[in-house]
């Protein structure tokens, strides 16, 4: 049946976990970049999740979230045999992925989930994937198995140093770049202080550096206006122009306070929600 | 020369209403439509003409003289059938229409500032539901053909230009399939127009009464993205329909425009309708709540914005507009409502730049003063900037209102579709085809933003130049 889930797999308990869900419609057109909006429940907001990978001849795609607010929390309840109410994909415009040489994929949190598409993407291309990932501490790395299969070399770094180099993947990146002066691109998915550091990085290398940002949205196909970022000076809006930009030309704090804009109100739905299931 | 009759014309029969002080806060219908007597006392007014004008200022053509004929012999159900041979969503058409620039623009009575109330007489008709069946409303017959499973056509976008084709096709053995992007039916009709001027049961009948009728309606499928025009002609479908709308709202590009508390109509819009907003937080989408409340435009998407920011509790609502009352593009009735609630106008100014506190979150709007020029093509005196005049205005939330362009979803992603400079598709307009065979479009998206009327008469073009490939 349409949006049923037919896997889920807990990739840390209570935090990320990972579905199965049968929706040929959507694994059939997805590429790499792309992105799905769902809803839960009549009285549910719709939120948008990146297609972490499919298989268009089993017809599924693969969402993996991480668990934040009300919905995301609602959405850790489903389990194998559920029904997604609403999904909605592929949305956004893919990854523009063509034959270069050597491309770094940088993932930081669930951000490696997103990342490891593209990632796959570059691989099937014919690059050569460096793959350079984060998190605060190992236990919490995901799909490192999967990117050693179709990356040269994969780099860890965590904040605590259980694993790989004790510190932020940016360090990590920017030694990347120095042995490699044949790296043609950056593409880096995470937490948007993540991915404004890259920029950083990047920015004295002569390297295209592709983001892909998570602003708030509400209808995903480039309807209200609410996921709008300025990239270049210009105001962008990432569901149909996105979600992926050219990180030296966008403004993250701008992105940042955006973000922020509901806050309050995600909070009480959180606190709510949490008197509700105990 | 026949004597002319100098009996005076009565006046209108005015629309019962709920009371401005009590309604101004609550998401309740605000016009609350003509009973029987009321009915056919206004319906008694129209003098007959032998020239019936009003019919002209119709986009679809309805008999208004013979339909109002009726209403006053109280033949509602002939009178029904009259509107539905040519407008199949006569209960929509009757509440939203701008019947002063149409209809009743042109009605003869026109000129006296009293014609008949035409708009109003539909709705009743369409409200008390003379037909009995899905068949005889679509069609005015009892029974309909059984639509034909090999006789497939596709229609991307559930609003009134669909809505319309599918009516007309499904009624006359045609399979019709909807495709919408989003999780309900009725395109702006439930996402933009607020229930207090359109209640979404009245839209929900419409679109069950297709379903009836074997219109299948697929939502969350996006045309072009998890549909394509090919897929679709390759499963078998004889023609697709594309009414996607002009849903891509325009900023001003102002400085400050990203600071939260800045929103579009349409984000506005869709929170507070399609998703709930105004009941959270038993529904989950947050909708955000200004106390001194601008919105920016002249517009019906402007004038309902201002009453929805009214009714979600702003303590005080401004509509900035560069030119003057006059020159609203407004719905008549809906500017008077508006006015009559509270919301106040701030006429000849438009918005230089936005600021924001530490957080990035909006504190005022700076305002340039703005006089009357010459009039620029569309007629209207065009609005100058008087020099050095600006102005500040304290603001919490602001709504741009300032027009919408041709969504671009799907015609991004099909290329070999052809557009004009503006981004909308190119149709023929008396077949509604595009460049590409079987394929038609109608509705905003070809036109740009315009009213709902229209977009059926779109509709119902492209829907009679499908059967007649068909058959
Ligand atoms: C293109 C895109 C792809 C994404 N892919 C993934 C993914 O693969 N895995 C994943 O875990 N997360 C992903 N996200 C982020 C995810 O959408 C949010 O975490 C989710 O909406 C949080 O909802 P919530 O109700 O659980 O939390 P809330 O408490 O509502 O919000 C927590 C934070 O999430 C963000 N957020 C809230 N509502 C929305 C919304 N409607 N749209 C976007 N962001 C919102 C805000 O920053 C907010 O502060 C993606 C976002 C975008 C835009
Ligand atoms: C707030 C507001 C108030 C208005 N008030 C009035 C009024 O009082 N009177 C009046 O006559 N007119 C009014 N209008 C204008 C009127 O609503 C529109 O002209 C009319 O709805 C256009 O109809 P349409 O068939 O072109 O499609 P729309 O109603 O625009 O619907 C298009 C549908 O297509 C869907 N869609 C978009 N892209 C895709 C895709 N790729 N695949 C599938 N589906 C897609 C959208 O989600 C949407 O549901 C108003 C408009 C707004 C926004
Ligand atoms: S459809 Fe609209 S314009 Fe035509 S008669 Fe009815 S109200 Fe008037
Ligand atoms: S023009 Fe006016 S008065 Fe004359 S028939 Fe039409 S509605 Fe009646
Ligand atoms: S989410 Fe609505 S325009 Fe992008």
């Amino acid at each position: 049946m349409l949006n049923k889930i037919l896997k889920k797999r807990i990739l840390i308990p209570d935090r990320v976990s990972e579905l199965t869900i049968y929706a040929p419609h959507i694994a059939r057109n997805a590429r790499p970049g792309n992105f799905v909006v769902l809803r839960l429940t009549e009285k549910g907001e719709r939120i948008p999740l990146t297609i972490a990978y499919k298989d268009p001849e089993k017809g599924v795609i693969v969402i993996v979230y991480l668990v934040l607010g009300k919905t995301s929390a609602l959405l850790d309840t489903f389990g194998q045999g559920d029904i997604i109410l609403d999904l909605c994909g592929p949305l956004g415009k893919p990854t523009e992925i063509r034959k270069q040489g050597q491309v770094i994929c940088v993932g930081g949190g669930t951000g490696i989930a997103a990342m490891h598409h593209i990632a796959k993407g570059n691989y099937e291309a014919g690059n050569e994937v460096l793959s350079v990932i984060g998190a605060r501490s190992k236990d919490l790395l995901l799909f490192k198995p999967e990117l050693e299969k179709i990356s040269s070399k994969v780099f860890v770094a965590t904040d605590d140093g259980s694993m790989g180099h004790k510190g932020f993947v940016t360090e990590v990146l920017l030694k990347c770049l120095k042995e490699n002066p044949d790296v043609k691109e950056v593409v880096a998915v995470g937490p948007v202080p993540m991915m404004k550091a890259v920029a950083g990085v990047t920015a004295d290398f002569d390297v295209e550096t592709v983001v892909s940002l998570n602003s708030i949205m509400v209808d995903g196909v480039g309807m209200c206006g609410a996921c709008r970022v300025s990239v270049g000076g210009e105001t962008k809006f990432a569901c149909v122009d996105g979600p992926e930009f050219d990180a030296s030309k966008v403004d993250f704090d701008e992105l940042m306070m955006r973000l922020n804009a509901f806050k309050p109100q995600e909070e009480l739905s959180m606190e709510l929600f949490k008197k509700k299931t105990g | 020369m026949t004597k002319k009759k100098k009996t005076k014309i009565k006046p209108r029969v005015s629309m019962p209403m709920r009371d401005a002080v009590q309604r101004g806060r609550i998401f309740s219908e605000v016009a609350l439509g003509y009973d029987q007597n009321q009915a056919v006392a206004e319906a008694k007014r129209c003098l007959q003409c032998k020239k019936d004008t009003c019919k002209t200022g119709c986009p679809v053509d309805v008999d208004c003289k013979s339909f109002i004929r009726l209403v006053a012999e109280e033949n509602f159900q002939e009178a029904f059938k009259v509107i539905k041979d040519t407008n199949s969503l006569p209960a929509i058409c009757g509440r939203v229409c701008p019947q002063e620039n149409q209809c009743e623009g042109t009605c003869k009575l026109g000129p006296t500032g009293q014609p008949i109330a035409i708009g109003r007489l539909e709705r009743f008709v369409a409200d008390n539901f003379y037909a009995r069946n899905s068949c005889e409303q679509e069609t005015g017959f009892m029974e309909c053909i059984l639509p034909d499973e090999n006789l497939k056509v596709a229609a991307f976008g559930s609003g009134p230009s669909s809505l319309t084709l599918a009516g007309y096709l499904s009624a006359r053995g045609v399979k019709v399939t909807v495709f919408e992007a989003l999780h309900e039916p009725g395109g702006v009709l439930v996402y933009g127009i607020p229930e207090f001027r359109l209640p979404k049961s009245v839209v929900k009948r419409e679109v069950d009464s297709l379903k009836h009728l074997g219109v299948e309606f697929k939502c969350n499928f996006v045309g072009g993205m998890s549909v394509t025009i090919d897929e679709l002609f390759a499963e078998g479908y004889k023609a697709v329909f594309i009414g996607v709308g002009a849903g891509l709202p325009r900023f001003m590009n102002l400085p400050g425009e990203n600071y939260v508390g800045v929103y579009s109509a349409n984000e506005y819009l869709t929170r507070v309708n399609l998703m709930h907003g105004y009941k959270f937080p038993e529904y989950d989408t947050p909708v955000p709540k200004g106390n001194n409340v601008i919105v920016i435009g002249g517009g019906n998407v402007a004038m309902d914005a201002a009453r929805t920011a009214y009714r979600l509790g702003a303590s005080s609502v401004k509509v900035v507009y560069r030119r003057t009352k006059g020159e609203m593009p407004v719905r008549l009735e809906e500017l008077e409502h508006a006015l009559e609630e509270g919301i106040e106008l701030e006429i000849l100014a438009s918005p230089v730049s936005f600021s924001g506190d530490d957080h990035g979150h909006l504190k005022s709007v700076l305002l340039q003063k703005m006089e009357l020029g010459e009039p620029d093509a569309s007629g209207r005196r065009r609005p100058v900037p008087i020099d050095g005049e600006v102005y500040e205005l304290k603001t919490d939330m602001a709504i741009m209102a300032v027009g919408t362009g041709a969504n671009r979803v799907l015609t991004q992603t099909t290329p070999q579709l052809e557009l004009n400079k503006w981004g909308n598709i190119k149709a023929d307009p008396s077949t509604g085809e595009t460049n590409l065979p079987m394929v038609f479009a109608g509705g905003d998206i070809v036109t740009g933003a315009a009213t709902v009327v229209e977009a059926m008469g779109a509709g119902r073009i492209a829907a009679r130049e499908i059967l007649r490939r068909l058959k």
